[in-house]
């Protein structure tokens, strides 16, 4: 779990409740604390599968890697879905139902921009109907760089995803 | 299977108006007038020697050099004899060909493709609109004359909370990566520099 080093976990008093409730069946934390386990403990992404992206997101939630032991699952409805990842090129054509997922999704929302193409354009840059980087579209958290990237890539990218939420640790939306 | 071909090649020179035929690589290949573009068609699918009874593809080809600068070329295959066939044939920026939707209803989409990528027009189409490029997209992109790059490209705009579509702008300089080696790098630059100098 999250250690949150710059409130009041190191208060006197809460060391104090703690060491109180320790051996009595409960844990003293702080509600930031809670708020970023329940957050990074569940983050469902939305299949957002564009291109050759898509197979390594496919493998990132298979019994090799298994992204489930994080809690994550994939969820196909956008409405369901705490994280979106874009994986593959998005074409211009594509590009407002992107906006629409998203739209969709209930705060708080996080997207993970997975592959080069999805990142800046990648092998399709110049190209008259692909959109240079998904972030023309929508708010990206998260870039994943490769192409595609691993498996394992996807995953760290997920790791870091976790990591910046912990460090935001509020509970504003 | 050449006996098959060259049976095949003997009925279509008897009972069609051919421009040119040929054979390929084993593959037959025939250049015809737009005009008679439909009976040579009907004829290959449904003639007993021939039997090219599935359409693999329509291509165009974009020639701005030519007088008739788009040629059209249709992939037939016969599953019976084993055979493929190439039937080319050339039309101006003004023209249009028969659709040929009534003898092949999988040549709808092919047909479609290649209006949408070409702007070449077929007569007689069901349904003759874009398939593949965007909605209210402009001009023709696998002409020679239409910008890699294209005309416009799409950003979501917060303020109007939609998809505007602007005017290309780059934010870097389109890169010609045209080495010969990726260790000694290109030839062609060497010379530039020996000529500044």
């Amino acid at each position: 779990m999250a250690i949150n080093t710059n409130i009041e976990e190191t208060s006197p008093e809460l060391e104090r409740l703690k060491k109180l409730y320790a051996d009595k069946g409960f844990v003293v934390t702080s509600i930031n604390n809670l708020i970023n386990w329940a957050r990074t403990g569940s983050l469902h992404w939305m299949t957002f599968g564009l291109a050759c992206c898509a197979v390594e997101m496919m493998h990132v939630g298979t019994p090799r890697y298994d992204v489930e032991r994080f809690g994550a699952a994939p969820r196909a409805s956008p409405r369901h879905a705490d994280v979106l990842i874009v994986a593959g090129t998005l074409t211009n054509k594509m590009a407002a139902a992107l906006r629409k997922a998203y739209d969709q999704m209930p705060e708080p929302r996080y997207v993970i921009s997975m592959g080069s193409c999805a990142n800046g354009g990648g092998y399709y840059h110049y190209s008259y109907s692909v959109v240079r980087g998904c972030d023309r579209i929508i708010p990206v958290d998260v870039y994943v760089p490769g192409c595609p990237p691993t498996a394992e890539g996807l995953l760290y990218g997920l790791l870091q995803l976790q990591k910046k939420i912990r460090r935001e640790g509020n509970i504003k939306r | 299977m050449s006996e098959q071909i060259e049976m095949a090649k003997a009925a279509i020179e008897k009972n069609c108006k051919l421009n040119d035929i040929d054979v390929n690589l084993g593959q037959l290949q025939l250049s015809v007038d737009p005009a008679n573009l439909i009976l040579v068609i009907d004829f290959v699918k449904n003639d007993p020697s021939c039997e090219f009874k599935q359409i693999t593809d329509i291509a165009g080809v974009d020639f701005p050099e030519n007088e008739k600068r788009f040629e059209v070329i249709y992939h037939f295959l016969s599953f019976r004899l084993n055979l493929r066939l190439r039937v080319k044939t050339q039309i101006s920026e003004v023209e249009s060909l028969p659709s040929i939707t009534s003898i092949f209803p999988a040549a709808n989409w092919f047909e479609r493709e290649a209006f949408d990528m070409y702007g070449i027009t077929f007569t007689d189409h069901p349904d003759l609109r874009r398939i593949l490029t965007d909605y209210g997209f402009e001009g023709y992109p696998l002409r020679k004359d239409f910008p890699l790059t294209g005309n416009v490209e799409i950003r979501y705009d917060e303020i109007d909370k939609k998809i505007v579509h602007e005017p290309v702008k780059l934010q870097q300089d389109f890169r010609n990566f045209d080495i010969q080696s990726p260790w000694e790098g290109t030839k062609y630059l060497d010379k530039e520099a020996k000529e500044s100098e």
